[in-house]
């Protein structure tokens, strides 16, 4: 299925955009899937260094093509992207080559001086920085992020703040736990002077092991629709949320799943994914390296052709909100085992409900960079305990001892 | 028969401002500008040849005919025009010399 489909002449941006652009409009690039924590929910399953990484020469090499491209800006993370050591030095080279950088941290690198360097002439104010912060406070964070990590975290906002770098980011991954936190999230945002950014939890990667327990409630996707629009315009959400546009009036952005249309990925290896949510062979248009260079893969992979072409609504078609939602997310169908063709497993009209409780394989992960070995900042996800010790031996080491004489 | 109240935007001296890049695309264009990071969609060629031709132009009025827009539209391009000015895509060539 690789015939090219005839682009229809004006009409909507959006009905433009599902035919796809020339270049993405924003790209994500993994530069490692190395990271110093084992957040539970992780969309890479990162942690291990891949030992074929792309090199710094070859990492040039895709931003002198980005830049050819004119592809303005590019969303790097990982892993965490920070602990590659040529990750400033790509940084620089990528602000002089006309591609902006905005680069997703849990901040453990952005020390005084990285922060002071941040704010400098040297990134030309052409670099935005995401710090990762899953709960408001520490107890909400940790469990997902591991011990730990809400203090790097503030830290982090902290350094950039007193250097004098305007306007990072604070970036939320919505769920379960935190979705009664936003105005607090919002609150810690000013107190940093940064802007809020809320996504959406995906169950991909590892996230999949979690997306049960911490993928938001029916009724905290209402007040979550809700907050966003009462604050959205002030708040960032990457697109995030258009499966929630069929609550009724549509949120800020372009409510349209922009895989392989407007958006991509590219992996540490080289490997470019349709969306960041969708690293899984399924969604693997090609490689950078073996298949003639990035503009290559995004003009001519057959994966890519398919998603440009127009999209059938399949069981959703029916539905009077299909036009506002267009069947939800496409990595959240898939990871949970969906059909790619019905409704969004987080449906806000139920029918996702309806399709979780029928018959449905999860599809094993393509790949896990996840550590063999627990590292001392891994989440444990164990709840508190709620309840006293039942036996008195087991509270104090002293219990039941009676000095004698006293 | 000419416009009794032509748009005053017409006569006037105008350019891509120099921090913009357009980048062709099959509905048009997209201009991005390096210091505010505004992205913006221009959705149909001929719009993106005006724009592209307003620095060589004495005025708009230049530009629209050069790229060879009918008269009964210039105003609807004239409105565009500004709304692109909004978020500094292009700008007056008098304030280049001014600044």
């Amino acid at each position: 299925m690789t015939a090219v489909q005839e682009r229809p002449s004006g009409g909507s941006l959006v009905q433009q955009f599902e035919y796809g652009l020339d270049a993405p409009i924003c790209l994500t690039w993994e530069l490692t899937y190395a990271c110093n924590l084992a957040c539970a929910h992780c969309l890479s399953s990162s942690g291990k260094r891949d030992p074929r990484e792309l090199s710094t020469e070859q990492c040039e090499a895709v931003i002198d093509a980005l830049q050819r491209m004119q592809v303005f800006y590019v969303n790097i993370g990982g892993g965490e992207p920070t602990i590659r050591p040529d990750f400033w030095h790509l940084l620089e080279y990528a602000v002089n080559h006309n591609v902006g950088v905005k680069f997703s941290t849990n901040g453990v690198r952005l020390d005084p001086e990285r922060a002071a360097y941040l704010a400098s002439p040297a990134c030309g104010g052409y670099v935005d920085v995401q710090i990762s912060l899953d709960g408001a406070t520490a107890e909400v964070n940790d469990y997902v992020r591991g011990p730990g990590s809400y203090d790097t975290a503030l830290t982090a906002l902290q350094n950039l703040q007193d250097a004098g770098f305007q306007d990072a980011k604070i970036s939320v991954v919505c769920t379960r736990q935190n979705i009664g936190q936003l105005d607090e999230f919002k609150a810690l945002a000013d107190k940093y002077g940064a802007t809020l950014r809320l996504t959406r939890l995906r169950p991909s990667g590892r996230g999949a092991d979690v997306w049960d327990e911490l993928h938001p409630l029916p009724e905290q996707q209402r007040v979550l629709y809700d907050w966003l629009m009462a604050h959205g315009e002030g708040v960032l959400t990457g697109d995030s949320f258009f499966h929630l546009a069929a609550f009724g009036e549509s949120l800020p952005g372009l409510n349209l799943c922009g895989a392989g249309r407007v958006v991509c990925l590219i992996d540490p290896v080289g490997d470019v994914y349709a969306c960041p949510f969708a690293i899984h062979d399924n969604f693997l248009a090609g490689n950078l390296l073996a298949d003639g260079g990035f503009q290559q893969v995004w003009q001519t992979s057959e994966l890519f052709a398919d998603l440009r072409s127009p999209q059938t609504g399949g069981a959703c078609a029916k539905c009077s909100f299909y036009d506002s939602c267009r069947g939800g997310c496409m990595a959240a169908k898939f990871f949970t085992g969906l059909p790619l063709d019905g409704p969004d497993p987080e449906c806000v009209q139920g029918y996702g409900e309806t399709a979780l409780a029928g018959d449905r394989t999860v599809p094993a992960a393509s790949q896990d960079h996840s550590r063999t070995t627990p590292t001392r900042n891994q989440p444990v996800m164990l709840k508190l305990m709620t309840r006293p010790p039942v036996s008195d031996c087991a509270e104090s080491p002293l219990a039941g001892f009676e000095p004698i004489g006293g | 028969m000419p416009d009794p109240m032509p748009d005053p935007l017409l006569s006037e001296a105008w350019g891509l401002s120099p921090s913009v890049a357009l980048r062709p695309e099959p509905f048009g264009a997209l201009a991005y500008h390096f210091g505010n990071r505004k992205l913006t969609f221009l959705k149909r060629p001929e719009l993106v040849a005006v724009v592209r031709g307003l620095a060589e132009s004495p005025d708009v009025r230049g530009a629209l005919r050069a790229a060879g827009v009918p008269e009964e539209q210039w105003a609807a391009y004239a409105d565009a025009l500004r709304g692109l000015a909004v978020t500094d895509m292009i700008r007056p060539r008098a304030a280049e010399v001014a600044a």
